[in-house]
C-alpha cells in the first residue's frame, strides 16, 4: 500500500516523459504520419528517405536537447533554491543566465568581428565561456548573500546583477555588426532547435558531470535545509559542499545557456511543480524527479511553440514564461511573502 | 565514582575576529559532566549564543582549547527556526543520524531504532507525521530536542529552548531536560532567561558576568551571595523572596488571618493592590475554608461583611479606601 502510493507519481512522471518525447518528435512543420515516425526511429534509413532525415537530423536532436536542457536547468534551480534556502532562486532569477549570456555575447559578437585575433568559435569554447560567466555571477551572488541575510534583498540584488550584465550585452550589441546581431537576438529568445549532435554530446556530458556532483551532494543539500549552523553541527563541510554546488550549477546553467539561449523560468518553476506531485524535501528523490520534470516541461513547451498546421514557430521563452510566471505568483502567494 | 567530563574548555577566548578582536569571553575554564543539567544565564547580548555555537563547533574560538568537540559527541538545539517547506517532524528527527551516514544517506535498522528511542524519550509520537510548519513553537522545540537526542551524543547544548513558549511548555521542556540528564546520564547545557525555572531545575548555574568571565555555582549559593543581583541589576524584583517588590502605596495595613494557599494568594492580591500586611492593624480579614473547599473572606474591623472571592473583597476594600488614606478615615466612614 505504502509502496504503490510512492510509486504512482513516479509512474506518472516517467510515463508522461516517454509520451511527450514521442509527441514531440511526431509534430513539426512537416506532417509525418505517426507510423512513419515510429518506423523511422527503428529503421536504418539510407539517407535518401526524407522522413528518416527529418526525424534523425532535426526532431530527435531537438527532443533530446529538450530533455537534457530541461533536466540541467531544473537541477540548477533546485540546487540554488536549497543553497539560498529561497524558493524563488533560479538560474535566470539570480543572474546566472545573464552572466552566461554576457560571455556568449562576447564570443558571438566580438568573436566573428575579430576572428583574426580570437581562436575559432567552437561549441566547447562557447560552453566554457558560458559556464565561466554563470560561475562568476554565482560567486558574486553568494558573496552578496553572505552580507544580506534576508531573501527579498537577495532577489533584488540578483535582478540588479542580471540587469547590469544585460546592459553590457546591449553595449556589445550596439557595437556589433548587423548579421552577428540577428543571430544573437534569435539566440536570446531561447531555442532547442539549433543544436547539432556535437553540441548535444557536450550538453549530455555537462549534465552527467553536474548531475553526479549534485547526486553526491545529497547529504549536504538535505542538511542545508536546516540552515548553515545545523548543517555544520551534523558534520557537513559547508565550504567544500558549497564549492561543489557552485561548480555543478555553473556547468549546468552555463552549458544550457550556451547552446539554447537564456531559457527563462524552467529552473525556478520545475522544483515547485515536482514537489506538488512528490511532496518531499529529500534531495535523493528530488534530484531524479526534478530532472524528469524539467525534461517534461521543456518538451511540452517546445510542443506548444509549434503552431499546429503551420510552419510558424513561437519563441521558446514566450511559452516558458507563460507557464513559469503564474508558478512564481502562486509560490509567493502560498508562502505569504518570499520565504521558504 | 569519578565523574568524567565529555566536554571541557581550557583558557578559551571567544568572540569575533577582526582588526581589533571583539572578545566576548576571555580565559574560560569550564567543564560539563554526565548527568548534570547546567543552566547558562546572563544578560542579553553578553555572548551566550556565541559560546554555545563555539562549543558546538559551528564557530571557531579566538584562542584556547575545547576538548570533546565533534558531531558524535555534541548535539545542539539553536534559536534559529527550521523552515523547510513540507518536511515532516519524522524527517526532521532523522537528521540527527546524519553524522553516522554516508553520502547516499541510507539508514540502517540501528539508525531507525535510535530515532524511535529519541521519539520515545521526548514523547512526540503523535507529531511525527505532521508537517513541521503545522507545529506550535513548543512542539517544534520538542521535535528539535528529539533530533538532538537521535544524534546520540553524551553532550546536549540548547540555546534558549524555552524562549517564546508559555509557562506550561517551559516547565515541560525543563523537566524533560532534567529527566534526560538524570535517566540518560547526559551532560546538558541550557542557556535561558527563565530565572525562576532555572533556579529550581539546574544542578549548576553558569552565570555570565560583565567582566567577560563566567561564575559557576549552585543556584542557591549564587542567590545568597548576591552574584545574581550583581549580574542582572534587578529592577523591582527581590530574588531572595523570589517576588516582584510591591510598593505599599495605600499606606493601609491589614491584619490577615488564615493559612495555606488561600492565605498566600490573598496576601499576593492585597500587596499587588498597594496594601501591606500588618498584624497590629485594626482592619482584619479572616479567611475560612469550609470542608466543601469553599473559601470565604470576612472583614472588616468588626467583621460584619463576607465575600466569596478575592475580587469582591478587593473591590470593597478599594471602594472604602479610594487611595492613600489612612485606617483612621476608614473607621470614620464606618
Amino acid at each position: 500500500m505504502k509502496l504503490s502510493f510512492k510509486l504512482l507519481p513516479v509512474l506518472i512522471i516517467v510515463g508522461s516523459l516517454l509520451l511527450l518525447f514521442l509527441v514531440n518528435i511526431s509534430l513539426g512543420s512537416i506532417q509525418i504520419p505517426f507510423t512513419k515516425v515510429i518506423a523511422s526511429i527503428f529503421s536504418h534509413g539510407d539517407g535518401h528517405d526524407t522522413y528518416y532525415s527529418i526525424i534523425w537530423q532535426l526532431r530527435i536532436p531537438k527532443a533530446i536537447t529538450c530533455v537534457v536542457a530541461g533536466s540541467a536547468l531544473s537541477i540548477a534551480g533546485l540546487l540554488m533554491q536549497t543553497l539560498f534556502r529561497n524558493p524563488l532562486a533560479g538560474p535566470d532569477v539570480l543572474g546566472l543566465s545573464s552572466g552566461a549570456s554576457l560571455m556568449v555575447a562576447f564570443v558571438l559578437l566580438l568573436g566573428t568581428s575579430a576572428a583574426s585575433y580570437l581562436p575559432v568559435v567552437s561549441p566547447w569554447s562557447l560552453a566554457l565561456a558560458a559556464s565561466l560567466g554563470s560561475g562568476t555571477i554565482f560567486l558574486l551572488v553568494i558573496a552578496v548573500a553572505h552580507r544580506v541575510r534576508d531573501n527579498t534583498s537577495l532577489l533584488i540584488i540578483g535582478l540588479m546583477i542580471a540587469a547590469a550584465s544585460g546592459s553590457f550585452v546591449s553595449v556589445l550589441q550596439y557595437l556589433s555588426k548587423a548579421q552577428d546581431l540577428q543571430a544573437f537576438v534569435i539566440w536570446t529568445l531561447g531555442s532547442v532547435g539549433g543544436t547539432n549532435w556535437n553540441e548535444i554530446l557536450i550538453l549530455v556530458l555537462l549534465l552527467i558531470i553536474g548531475g553526479s556532483l549534485a547526486l553526491t551532494s545529497v547529504k549536504s543539500l538535505n542538511a542545508w535545509l536546516l540552515g548553515d549552523n545545523y548543517a555544520q553541527s551534523l558534520g557537513i563541510d559547508i565550504k567544500k559542499s558549497r564549492q561543489k554546488i557552485v561548480l555543478a550549477t555553473s556547468l549546468l546553467a552555463g552549458g544550457v545557456t550556451a547552446f539554447c539561449g537564456p531559457i527563462a523560468f524552467v529552473g525556478l518553476a520545475v522544483p515547485h511543480l515536482v514537489r506538488l506531485l512528490v511532496p518531499t524535501t529529500n534531495h535523493k528523490i528530488l534530484i531524479p524527479m526534478v530532472m524528469m520534470g524539467g525534461a517534461i516541461l521543456l518538451l511540452l513547451c517546445d510542443i506548444l511553440t509549434q503552431m499546429p498546421g503551420s510552419a510558424t514557430i513561437l519563441p521558446l521563452n514566450a511559452i516558458t514564461s507563460m507557464i513559469g510566471a503564474p508558478v512564481v505568483i502562486w509560490v509567493v502567494m502560498r508562502s505569504k511573502g518570499v520565504k521558504m | 565514582m569519578m565523574n568524567t567530563s565529555p566536554l571541557f574548555i581550557k583558557n578559551l577566548c571567544i568572540g569575533y575576529p577582526g582588526l581589533n578582536n571583539h572578545v566576548l569571553f576571555d580565559n574560560l575554564n569550564l567543564s560539563l559532566y554526565n548527568g548534570q543539567l547546567v543552566c547558562f544565564m546572563g544578560p542579553n547580548g553578553i555572548g551566550k549564543s556565541t559560546l554555545i555555537r563555539t562549543l558546538a563547533g559551528a564557530q571557531k574560538p579566538l584562542s584556547g582549547e575545547i576538548k570533546g568537540i565533534g558531531n558524535k559527541n555534541v548535539s545542539v538545539v539553536l534559536t534559529e527556526r527550521v523552515n523547510a517547506g513540507m518536511m515532516t517532524a519524522r524527517e526532521l528527527v532523522s537528521f540527527g543520524r546524519y553524522p553516522y551516514l554516508g553520502w547516499s544517506v541510507r539508514m540502517t535498522e540501528a539508525d531507525h531504532s535510535k530515532i524511535d528511542e529519541a521519539v520515545q524519550q521526548v514523547r512526540i509520537h503523535n507529531l511525527l507525521d505532521k508537517s513541521i510548519h503545522e507545529l506550535s513553537d513548543g512542539q517544534m522545540q520538542m521535535v528539535m530536542i528529539a533530533r538532538a537526542l537521535a544524534q546520540d551524543t553524551p553532550v546536549l547544548l540548547l540555546d534558549e529552548p524555552t524562549a517564546h513558549l508559555d509557562l506550561n511548555n517551559r516547565v515541560e521542556i525543563m523537566n524533560l531536560l532534567r529527566r534526560l540528564a538524570k535517566e540518560n546520564n547526559k551532560a546538558i547545557l541550557v542557556s535561558t532567561h527563565e530565572l525562576d525555572l532555572a533556579l529550581q531545575t539546574a544542578d549548576l548555574v553558569w552565570l555570565a558576568t560583565s567582566q567577560k568571565s563566567i561564575r559557576v555555582g549552585i543556584s542557591e549559593d549564587l542567590v545568597l551571595d548576591g552574584t545574581f543581583d550583581e549580574v542582572f541589576r534587578f529592577k523591582g524584583f527581590d530574588l531572595k523572596t523570589g517576588r516582584v517588590k510591591q510598593e505599599p502605596f495605600r499606606h493601609t495595613g491589614i491584619q490577615l488571618i488564615g493559612d495555606g494557599h488561600a492565605y498566600l494568594w490573598t496576601k499576593n492580591a492585597l500587596e499587588r493592590n498597594g496594601f501591606h500586611i500588618d498584624p497590629n492593624s485594626n482592619l482584619t480579614i479572616k479567611i475560612k475554608t469550609t470542608t466543601e473547599e469553599l473559601t470565604t473572606w470576612t472583614g472588616f474591623s468588626n467583621g460584619e461583611k463576607t465575600f466569596l472571592s478575592i475580587a469582591e473583597l478587593l473591590s470593597a476594600l478599594i471602594n472604602i479606601i479610594p487611595n492613600a488614606q489612612s485606617l483612621k478615615s476608614v473607621t470614620e466612614i464606618k
